[in-house]
């Protein structure tokens, strides 16, 4: 059964309330509860088991790689009581009254590593009232207590009777499931913590049937792209399409309502391509951004070497100065990190038609479903039952898919606007679109000072941060904005989980020169390098083992403290820390971020000079309860090779307001050979489990800072390529 | 103009201009969307397919130089390195995101048909062209060593 089909199945069948399929779910807590107490009633469909005993989880994440699919498909399979082989998934519709995640509140949505986090408990709780509802209905089936009946491998069975769920699906479907059923004891887990659970996901995804948004061949449909301004700020004036009608295929050029670019409607895409290449536009760029990197690198620069706008730690900064200006030895560093793009391997796209009801469906790799369906639906306007979101497979993400402005979709929605909505619209990103059109990882600055006693312990740190917002202007302003500080600039370096006596800590917002955004792992992308590379440069001069000295400053009793250090011993010791083949150098960084904590050990051959080679990165993670071990180790792969892989070479610069950079060629992405091994080890934890897809990031490009700086230079602005590093 | 192309053991006649990347040919005339668009600059690999079993990015291939050649995209693979590679991609859950996985996999069997043993560093040499923004690469190297030992039994 495909993704697809079955998804269209499940919600006729829903609609109709057809005994053949069965709805159960839990009530909703958090945010949900609040409601009336006709909602606290209202069953959560998580679970959809078939008349012929089929179970199908909903899943209300999108799959862009990090493994929803098979991870909340886990928690139905385990608490349910069937193999993984006897379920399938589909993706969930927009509703976020359903399937909104309880970390964001009533949006539906995945980011900020919560699939796991925010799903983990409701998921269960969906398999495990599927299952106290089979049972009560085999009970009254066979006239045999609930107690004395158990549901395994999906067969249930208990006082010499026994026979699959999907004999009682019909009953079960008229009971109503507990809103506290039983959950399994950890100790009876059989499923949670497998190893070897397998992805849902890979079998399609190796022989070609797995569709993603750049996959839809909807019957008539239309090709757009969009000629853009090649400026923020700048607008379409007029264009001259005159050489494009020579291009087989094209239809025709309209400019965009909003003037933000000019759709080109082609029958195929390559016809759409060459047509837009034909193109003549004129831009007016009166308003538009002139400012180059450079300018934006002077600015962040002198930010930093002046008073802050904004004050975290609500402390004299003078007085820590002055500590430190006092101490035996001082550390002082100033960092820069560039813009950077998120570059997913499949090109941002979607595609929108229309039904005969007079609505809409969106076909696409939805990061937030319901931000592109309030759009789309204010777009049309249309009210929000009339438009649909189908969500499919995404080709990766790493934060891209989900932007404030809602902006390929709300492309999508314009060009198809301008139809007779006739035909279906495709809107397809090329690679150069991808790479040139905006929300980047900002740029910041830091600059940290740090005093060292006597003993090599610190007694002040001194440290400014300087950057653009990501969320302020934005809708996601309230969530991230307090007091004037975008927690998104800040996290990872206040509150440190480091006992360090007088830390003093502040930002300077510096004013849009691009649109910028959330890129795996966010702010702790800049701040864990510049904690870690300093915790490091402070260990070296306080001439103590970096390892030693960072497990003496988290020796105190917060559970941050004992969990950082569990996984940096943990990671040292698996490491062989201090005993490097001959030759090489180590370096080790550690961090926690979206709850879970890793650490990680780079040891590198060659040096800079020749060429540095990565040849092995040891991880260690404390995600709490590891639910797919391999799922796990999978994201710290990823992570880490993201991580390093732009810390190296990428970055995204502006010259006159326009970007260099246009494809793989000029923001060259990890190759298979840049890392020699990785290898993870997993901290048995039993904490609730915690993100994955984005906390093995922060550590890696520090650790391979630290690694380098043991036998070169310290490495302080990215990428490293461009501070003199050559890689092997 | 009218292109006779042999594409997974059938004949197909398109229409397409001369200077039309077969990629496009492959995904909007004939419909097979395994074969995927990743960066039209034969930089990433995911528009790997096989002409006359020889990997080649089909973003840079043009319609008519393909017209006497055998195509094969990953809705054909079907020999034996194919499903020596199939099963060890299963095997260790390879896939992220999945999206430039069918080019690995082109890739991939292009090199174990070629050289049914490779070292880690043939395997990095023969690979690097093919871009995997998830960094699945560490599996993808073992999965071909895995294979290699599939095709071996």
């Amino acid at each position: 059964m495909s993704v697809l089909t079955s998804r269209r199945g499940f919600l006729k069948g829903a609609a109709a309330s057809t005994a053949a399929v069965l709805v159960i779910g839990v009530a909703p807590s958090g945010a949900m509860a609040a409601g009336s107490a006709a909602e606290t009633t209202m069953l959560n469909p998580f679970v959809k088991i078939a008349a012929d005993g089929t179970v199908t989880a909903i899943v209300k994440h999108f799959e862009k790689g990090q493994g929803p699919a098979t991870g909340l498909t886990t928690l139905i399979a385990e608490e349910l009581g069937v193999s993984m082989d006897a379920i399938e998934y589909e993706f969930a519709p927009s509703n976020p009254k359903l399937y909104n995640n309880t970390a964001f509140g009533p949006i539906q949505g995945t980011g900020g590593s919560t699939a796991m986090f925010n799903s983990f408990q409701q998921y269960r709780k969906a398999g495990a009232a599927a299952r106290e509802v089979l049972l009560q209905a085999a009970s009254h089936a066979w006239d045999v207590p609930v107690a004395q009946l158990t549901l395994e491998d999906g067969v249930i069975s208990g006082a010499g009777n026994k026979a699959p769920i999907g004999e009682f699906v019909a009953a079960a479907s008229t009971l109503t499931a507990p809103e506290e059923p039983r959950l399994k004891d950890p100790s009876e887990f059989k499923l949670i913590g497998n190893a070897n659970v397998r992805r849902k996901d890979t079998p399609p995804k190796i022989n070609g049937t797995a569709m993603y948004a750049m996959d839809m061949q909807l019957d008539n449909q239309m090709v757009v792209v969009i000629k853009r301004p090649t400026r923020r700020g700048g607008t379409v004036a007029s264009f001259d399409d005159s050489t494009a009608k020579d291009v087989k295929g094209f239809i025709r050029a309209a400019t965009l309502p909003n003037k933000a670019g000019v759709a080109v409607y082609a029958e195929n895409t390559w016809a759409a391509l060459q047509a837009r290449e034909a193109l003549d536009v004129t831009f007016d760029n009166t308003a538009a951004e002139r400012r180059s990197s450079e300018d934006v690198y002077k600015e962040l620069m002198a930010a930093v070497n002046t008073a802050p706008e904004y004050n975290l730690t609500k402390n004299d900064q003078a007085e820590i100065a002055g500590a430190i200006d006092k101490a035996d030895k001082v550390v002082e560093e100033t960092f820069y990190f560039p813009l950077l793009a998120h570059a997913p391997m499949e090109p941002l796209t979607c595609t929108i038609e229309a039904t005969e009801d007079g609505g809409v469906i969106l076909h696409d790799g939805a990061q937030m479903p319901t931000s592109p369906h309030a759009a789309l639906a204010q777009i049309f306007q249309l009210p929000m039952e009339k438009v649909q979101i189908k969500t499919m497979f995404a080709g990766g993400s790493f934060g891209r898919r989900a932007t404030p402005t809602v902006d390929y979709q709300v492309e999508a929605a314009l060009a198809f606007v301008m139809t007779d909505r006739t035909r279906p619209v495709k809107l397809v990103w090329s690679r150069e679109d991808d790479i040139t059109g905006g929300y980047y990882r900002p740029a910041f600055a830091h600059k940290v000072r740090v005093g060292l006693d006597a003993d090599g312990n610190i007694v002040g740190w001194d440290h400014r941060v300087a950057g653009q917002s990501i969320s302020k202007g934005t809708p996601f302003e309230a969530f991230s904005v307090h007091d004037g500080v975008d927690h998104l600039s800040v996290e990872g370096v206040t509150p440190t989980p480091y006992s360090i006596p007088g830390m003093f800590a502040g930002l300077t917002d510096i004013k849009p020169a691009t649109t910028v955004l959330w890129w795996r792992s966010v702010g702790h992308t800049h701040t864990a390098y510049v904690m870690e590379s300093m915790m490091d440069a402070a260990a070296v001069a306080a001439g103590r083992d970096p390892v030693e000295f960072r497990l003496a400053h988290l020796a105190g009793d917060t559970a941050d403290q004992k969990r950082l250090t569990g996984v940096l011993k943990l990671a040292a010791e698996k490491a062989g820390w201090g005993n490097a083949e001959n030759g090489r150098a180590q370096g080790v960084a550690v961090h926690k971020s979206f709850g879970s904590y890793v650490a990680e050990v780079v040891e590198i051959s060659g040096d800079t000079e020749n060429g540095v080679k990565i040849e092995k990165v040891t991880c260690a993670v404390d995600c709490g309860i590891p639910v797919n071990p391999d799922v796990i180790k999978a994201q710290m792969e990823g992570g880490i090779g993201y991580g390093l892989g732009h810390a190296m070479r990428d970055e995204i610069t502006l010259e006159d307001g326009e970007v260099i950079q246009q494809n793989f060629p000029d923001y060259e992405p990890l190759r298979i050979g840049d890392i020699g091994e990785i290898e993870t080890h997993i901290v048995l934890s039993t904490e609730a489990p915690t993100g994955v897809g984005e906390p093995g990031t922060p550590p890696s490009a520090p650790a391979l800072a630290n690694a380098i700086a043991a036998k070169g230079p310290r490495v302080t602005e990215l990428p490293m390529n461009k501070a003199g590093v050559t890689f092997a | 103009m009218a292109i006779s192309l042999k594409l997974n053991g059938q004949t197909h006649s398109v229409e397409a201009e001369p200077g039309t990347p077969l990629l496009w040919v492959i995904r909007d005339e004939l419909k097979l969307t395994g074969t995927k668009f990743g960066c039209g600059v034969a930089s990433c690999g995911a528009c790997t397919v096989h002409m006359d079993g020889e990997p080649v990015r089909s973003c840079q291939t043009f319609i008519e130089d393909v017209e006497d050649a055998e195509i094969t995209t990953i809705e054909g693979l079907k020999s034996t390195p194919a499903q020596a590679v199939q099963q060890a991609w299963t095997e260790l859950d390879v896939v992220q995101c999945g999206y430039c996985q069918s080019g690995q996999i082109m890739s991939a069997v292009g090199l174990l048909s070629e050289n049914a043993k490779p070292t880690l560093e043939e395997i990095d040499d023969y690979m690097d062209g093919n871009a995997c923004r998830c960094a699945t690469y560490q599996r993808i190297r073992a999965a071909i060593v895995r294979a290699s030992e599939i095709m071996e039994a």
